[in-house]
């Protein structure tokens, strides 16, 4: 897993440079956020001549769900001191996904350091590969490195989006499209994409979940369906109780 | 965007991004799990990579434009749907860009 990821940060690199940030920018990206989403979409709203704003705020939306990681990963660690901040860091989908999918606590949290650790050093290290690659690569429309950073976004839903039970994450990402495209003209650069995540959270928060339609009432009944079975699995903490 | 500027907007993000990892570490209650949080911020990720998905592939600053990266997102939907792995989905989008772009398409 942790060479997979390493693989991924040779894309990360490469597409920091070519939307104009620095190799040392580039590299403080990934020690400091290490989380790819966020890492991609930062890069990608001030490559596209978003404001800083834009693009910290896309980051931080999409960071949001490793800190709804937290609660499922804690209890396993019991982290106190210096190792609390540390364990926060290296809490990413990885981590997470290896760490709750282990039967016994010990071995979740073995699991969650292991993958941590090894997935925050091969990020770093093949961001740093990508990134000498990318300078030298120089223009990158040339080169197709802005239909790369395209690619990798598509990469990066694709789980979300297809298996059984994605059907909402379906409509809220053509919403989404939609809604992106269609302010462009309008409003600044880096804009139209928090613009979509409106309609993501009024998705979430007035749709029921599919199995609801007889049975219950309340949201918990509604809720534990099970939803997004492959990679996307990781990003919902476990809904206690069900069956 | 200057150098310090961009170091600044860096800085800030990584603090962001670092404190929201932090609270799920030290909120001691569990709302955080609720169903409807978390599957509202499930569909945020995904409303957030789709749109840049759209933005990356078929804009240009402010204009809507049909170009090279239009058929490299196709040739990595298709790798995807074939299970390919990341970095293969990517590197097959940049050469199908830069083919095309070497052909004269804009």
């Amino acid at each position: 897993m942790s060479v997979a990821t390493g693989l991924y940060g040779v894309s990360f690199g490469a597409l920091s440079v070519a939307a104009g940030l620095s190799l040392p920018q580039t590299m403080a990206l990934s020690l400091l956020m290490f989380s790819g989403g966020s890492q991609f979409a930062f890069v990608g709203v001030l490559g596209a001549g978003g404001a800083a704003g834009a693009a910290i705020a896309t980051a931080g939306l999409l960071g949001v769900r490793n800190g709804l990681y937290g609660p499922q990963v804690a209890p396993l660690l019991h982290a106190r001191g210096w190792r609390r901040p540390l364990a926060a860091q290296l809490t990413i989908d990885e981590s997470t996904a290896v760490a709750t999918a282990q039967r016994d606590p010990a071995a979740g949290r073995v699991g969650f350091w292991w993958t941590g650790v090894g997935v925050f050093v091969m990020w770093n290290l093949f961001t740093l590969g990508g990134a000498v690659v990318g300078d030298a690569l120089g223009d990158p429309r040339r080169y197709g490195l802005d239909a790369a950073a395209a690619a990798a976004f598509l990469a990066l839903v694709w789980p979300r989006v297809t298996g059984p039970g994605a059907r909402l994450a379906q409509l809220v990402a053509a919403g989404a499209v939609l809604v992106a495209l269609a302010v462009t003209p309008f409003v600044p650069a880096g804009v139209p994409v928090l613009l979509a995540a409106i309609v993501a959270i009024v998705a979430g928060m007035l749709v029921r979940g599919p199995a609801t339609t007889d049975r219950e009432e309340t949201d918990e009944a509604g809720d534990a369906e099970p939803d997004e079975t492959t990679a996307g699995s990781a990003d919902r903490p476990d809904p206690e109780g069900t069956p | 965007m200057s150098d310090a500027a961009t170091w600044i907007a860096v800085v800030l993000a990584c603090a962001v991004c670092f404190a929201l990892k932090l609270v799920g570490h030290l909120v001691p209650e569990h709302w955080l799990a609720r169903p409807r949080v978390a599957r509202t911020a499930a569909l945020v990720t995904v409303a957030l990579l789709s749109a840049l998905v759209a933005v990356q592939a078929a804009t240009t600053g402010r204009a809507l434009v049909a170009d090279a990266r239009l058929p490299a997102l196709a040739v990595a939907a298709i790798a995807l749907a074939l299970r390919a792995p990341f970095v293969v989905v990517v590197v097959l989008a940049a050469v199908t860009a830069a083919v095309l772009r070497a052909m004269g398409m804009p």
